[in-house]
């Protein structure tokens, strides 16, 4: 049995726990044992503004995918088969689209010249183009599309485990509606808003692609301090070093919410 | 519970704009990228296949079309048998390694991409493998991984092992019962999981952005540096053949994955 994982083991020992460890290593090691890098990174102004700047917006992107995922799911969850069905393949469509290919249709939607400041300008709303891109509101616009089907599929699976004789038992207790949505709904899906959040917090805290090309290089996260720090100035330690933190954020956040529900529950959607 | 309340009509509407939201971006590059205009401009002035002319002509976009379905093609043929093996072992295995083996191979789900990215790089530039078809393959079998075992885990979930106790007990050898007995009735979850890695190859581009380069560059390489520096509608005909392309593969996969396994 073990001869038959080892293909898959080694490709993954070879590719990413090599690669990592030896990114924990370069971060402590250069001529000798060093702690430089840390300090700079936990002292340095802008890599403490990066890191925050990261928290912040992942932080946000969570909460407006929370509310605007929570009433798609609750409906899916409430209507008949068929119209679930058709709001989930809606919900999952955006999904299979390249990241590449939607942070491309942000552009066309939100830029100067775009069709959002067009339209608006077509309508008499605004006589000068709204800044809509290449700063912090573009990139969570386009941040949260790509997540929002991780918070709406959790929140669905965990929707359809709750009984609807829970609810008809309230109603028929003398509760209304939003009672028993409040006292009995909502606590009950509580472990799908956790896996969703934890899933949608996590995936941004790493997020490249969307505001390196809608960020304008204004809005910079923590993963574009690792690249520039590789690209542009080769500091290799140090680009280690934000790797690691932003790694062990990663996992500690992983082990917290592992206490309170199944990890399968938060990566099976993905 | 479905007669229409006033909260009720706030939860359709609100939904509704949702999926508008969830939308629409995904629908406008296909009116873009049939217009003739050469900023984007909407609606468009006119139709034209100018843009699909222009990717079709252009030798650097077309090579890097070449890298991106041959390194598709050979991390399925790679990352699908090693995933089916690690799947039915991790599921026929009482040790307790095997859990962390698991574990273990869904790695690349849990580590943020740019920090894999970066540290295949480094490995690759002391083993001489950055800029090569090797090193893009080898990092995207690892990528597409997770979702063979997950997708053959599922299949293999309900499939009782006992048939192919019998087929053994009835002098066939462990390799030939996984091939006549097991295999067939878990055909969809593998093939699904084929397709899944097939997806995430064709659409990786942290590592590709780190590892690849000179004429082993993937489309979305070459698609990203295109964005960075100026928005050209050739990307817009590009990105509707890709979404094509990946949503066919995926209503493939859903088909099989519903036909059992």
């Amino acid at each position: 049995m073990l001869a038959l994982v080892s293909p898959a083991l080694l490709v993954i020992l070879a590719l990413i726990v090599l690669p990592v460890g030896w990114l924990a290593w370069q971060s402590i090691y250069h001529d000798g044992f060093t702690l430089e890098n840390y300090r700079r990174v936990f002292t340095e102004d802008i890599y403490w503004r990066s890191f925050a700047l990261t928290f912040e917006i992942s932080l946000a992107v969570t909460l407006i995918a929370l509310l605007l995922g929570y009433p798609v799911a609750y409906l899916a969850n409430s209507l008949p088969k068929g119209w679930s069905i058709l709001i989930l393949s809606l919900v999952v469509l955006p999904f299979w689209t390249s990241v590449l290919v939607r942070a491309y249709a942000w552009l066309a939607l939100l830029q100067r010249t775009g069709v959002i400041n067009q339209f608006l300008r077509y309508l008499d709303v605004i006589s000068e183009p709204l800044a809509l891109v290449h700063n912090t509101f573009g990139t969570v616009v386009a941040t949260v599309h790509i997540l929002l089907p991780f918070m709406v599929l959790p929140l669905y699976a965990t929707m359809q485990k709750i009984p609807g004789d829970l609810m008809q038992a309230g109603a028929s207790l003398g509760a209304s509606p939003s009672l028993t949505f409040m006292r009995v709904f909502l606590p009950l899906s509580l472990p799908g808003v956790l896996a969703g959040c934890t899933m949608v917090f996590v995936l941004c805290l790493g997020f490249y692609i969307t505001p390196e090309l809608l960020g304008g290089g204004r809005t910079v996260m923590v993963s574009m301090l690792v690249s520039r720090n590789v690209e542009l100035y080769n500091q290799f330690g140090a680009a280690s070093a934000v790797a690691v933190v932003l790694l062990l954020s990663v996992l500690a956040i992983f082990f917290v919410v592992s206490r309170f529900i199944s990890l399968d529950r938060v990566l099976g959607q993905k | 519970m479905t007669r229409t309340s006033p909260a009720r009509i706030v939860l359709y509407v609100i939904s509704a704009l949702v999926l508008v939201y969830l939308i629409l971006p995904v629908l406008i590059i296909a009116p873009i990228s049939f217009s003739s205009a050469r900023f984007l401009t909407f609606p468009p002035p006119s139709f034209s296949l100018r843009w699909y002319q222009q990717y079709f002509a252009n030798p650097a976009w077309m090579q890097a079309t070449k890298v991106t379905l041959t390194v598709a093609l050979l991390t399925v043929l790679i990352a699908t048998p090693c995933g089916v093996a690690a799947a039915y072992a991790i599921s026929q295995s009482k040790l307790r390694i095997m859990r962390i083996i698991h574990m273990a191979l869904l790695l690349p789900l849990v580590v943020p991409i740019i920090i894999t990215a970066v540290g295949i790089f480094f490995v690759y530039a002391k083993v001489g493998l950055v800029a090569t078809m090797p090193g893009l393959v080898l990092a995207n079998v690892m990528l597409g991984l997770p979702y063979v075992v997950i997708s053959v885990l599922a299949g293999l979930q309900s499939f009782d092992p006992a048939q192919e106790m019998v087929a053994r007990s009835l002098g066939m050898n462990r390799l030939r019962s996984f091939f006549a007995v097991t295999l067939p009735q878990i055909k969809s979850s593998v093939v699904a999981g084929g397709i899944f890695a097939f997806i995430s190859a064709m659409d990786e581009t942290i590592v590709a952005l780190f590892i690849s380069g000179g004429q082993y560059q993937p489309l979305t390489k070459r698609m990203f540096t295109a964005l960075r520096d100026e928005i050209d509608p050739t990307i817009a005909a590009i990105s509707t053949l890709m979404t094509a392309a990946s949503f066919m593969l995926v209503l493939l996969a859903s088909t099989r994955q519903k036909r059992g396994g």
